[in-house]
């Protein structure tokens, strides 16, 4: 981590979260009720025949739960690309430290709930007790039947845990020859390309100078979608390498063009990949001076 | 009835033994699913002992804490709450809260047929601190409406 990480950090701010993000469920009395109990609240405005919703359940009425792959971890765009530098940086760990809410109008059972979310702030990086990082805040305003019933400001410390990750090495470097340069141009480019035989017309990855099909050392390299699924993948726990922090999944990706390539799995817990699991690339700033096509879940179920 | 509050007191404190059972339950009711608050294994392999509380079921916590004892009746406006050490499992919180201010609560004094029956409702700025055996669990400031059958309070400054 650098202060030009932190300038890379700092575009994020103001760009969204969630944009008419959609409460799973409308305000109800169950929700109240084992809110209630579990924090043992025995408030006569929570229960009975017209309740009120306990204002401090302002954000659990926005949160997307098991919804879809990683929870309410995962949301699309900018908030994703954010935790995915975050996390290449090197911190995987996260805390929440700050909740500031300002409750504006109750709500009441059947309230529809609907937010828009934007990242607010990303701090330079921190030194904290718990590992070094870098604080993020958002800032949420909740509607109930559109109508604004509360702000909601939420800071969060994104860290490498102290005395693990600190003070970790850079990642090793691609090895670039005369046969592979043209890819890790494309990706410099943020293209991701394999290449096509120009006798057989068979795809190849990774790059060689010939094709092991027909033989022909003519080729055109041709830019790969990015779509793809997992065709089998590793979880490593052990033995640690320095530049990485495990658990960490390692993906063998079969990308949409036939050809398979070797990369991990970001954006989701490694135990939650699967075979078969569709994944999207995303060219991933790990340092100053290296951009690495890694992928993701493709699934954007959770707001 | 209990004397209207006013600046310098001193709320009575709350104890909340925390027990695994209201770590989890929280988590889940608050729909906060991060493993940390419920997984010891999970959270052991992220660094830390044990499970431990959301900030959900502490921003909870700390809203119980200022009806309780302000209640009933009493409305919350405002929390703003920081977390400093971790609530583990087997430890015990104790919140205790001073009233900071009062004040006249302007912004609802159209909402009255809705809030209260009472215009002149009176807004406290209470400032919580939680702690544990480790030291600051939490930091806050409460901004909450005071019920209406409270006596009149002297003006505020």
């Amino acid at each position: 981590m650098r202060d030009d990480l932190h300038d890379l950090l700092k575009t994020y701010e103001g760009r969204p979260v969630a944009v008419s993000g959609r409460g799973p469920d409308p305000v109800n009395s169950p929700m109240i009720r084992h809110w209630c109990e579990a924090m043992g609240d025995t408030d006569p405005a929570y229960t009975g025949p017209d309740p009120v919703a306990p204002p401090t359940m302002l954000q659990a009425w926005t949160l997307a739960g098991l919804g879809g792959p990683g929870g309410a971890q995962v949301r699309p765009g900018p908030y994703r690309e954010l935790m995915a530098l975050l996390e290449a940086a090197g911190c995987t760990a996260i805390v929440a430290t700050d909740c500031e809410q300002e409750y504006l109008r109750p709500l009441r059972p059947g309230d529809v709930i609907t937010f828009d979310s934007v990242i607010a702030s990303v701090s330079p990086r921190k030194t904290t007790r718990l590992g070094t990082g870098h604080f993020v805040t958002t800032r949420t305003e909740i509607r109930a039947n559109g109508e604004l019933a509360g702000t909601h400001l939420f800071r969060f410390l994104k860290y490498a845990p102290a005395g693990r990750a600190g003070d970790r090495p850079a990642r090793p470097r691609p090895v670039i020859n005369r046969d592979n340069a043209g890819f890790w141009e494309g990706v410099a480019a943020r293209e991701l390309l394999i290449q096509r035989c120009d006798a057989c017309g068979r795809p190849r990855f990774p790059w060689l100078p010939g094709c092991g099909d027909c033989g022909s050392p003519d080729w055109t390299a041709v830019p790969a979608s990015g779509a793809g699924t997992v065709f089998s993948y590793v979880v490593m726990h052990h033995p640690p390498f320095p530049a990485f922090e495990p658990p960490y999944a390692v993906g063998l990706i079969e990308l949409a063009e036939g050809v398979r390539m070797i990369s991990n799995i970001v954006g989701v817990e490694p135990e939650r990949v699967r075979v078969g699991m569709p994944v999207v690339l995303e060219f991933v700033r790990v340092d100053d001076d290296l951009v690495l096509p890694l992928f993701r879940p493709a699934d954007e179920g959770a707001v | 009835m209990t004397p209207a509050p006013s600046p310098g007191d001193v709320l009575p404190s709350l104890t909340v033994p925390i027990t695994r059972t209201l770590i989890v339950a929280g988590a889940i009711a608050s729909r906060d699913y991060q493993d940390v608050h419920h997984d010891a294994e999970a959270a052991r392999a992220k660094g830390a002992p044990d499970i431990f509380m959301n900030i959900l079921t502490t921003n909870g916590l700390v809203g119980r804490y200022i009806t309780d004892r302000l209640g009933p009746g009493a409305v919350l406006r405002k929390v703003a709450i920081r977390l400093g050490v971790p609530n583990y499992p087997g430890d015990t919180l104790l919140l205790t809260g001073t009233i900071n201010s009062i004040c006249a609560d302007e912004r609802h004094a159209e909402d009255v047929d809705r809030l209260s029956e009472d215009a002149l409702r009176l807004l406290a700025e209470v400032a919580v601190v939680g702690t544990n055996s480790l030291g600051r669990h939490v930091t806050g400031t409460v901004v909450v409406a005071l019920p209406t059958a409270q006596p009149p309070l002297r003006e505020s400054p």
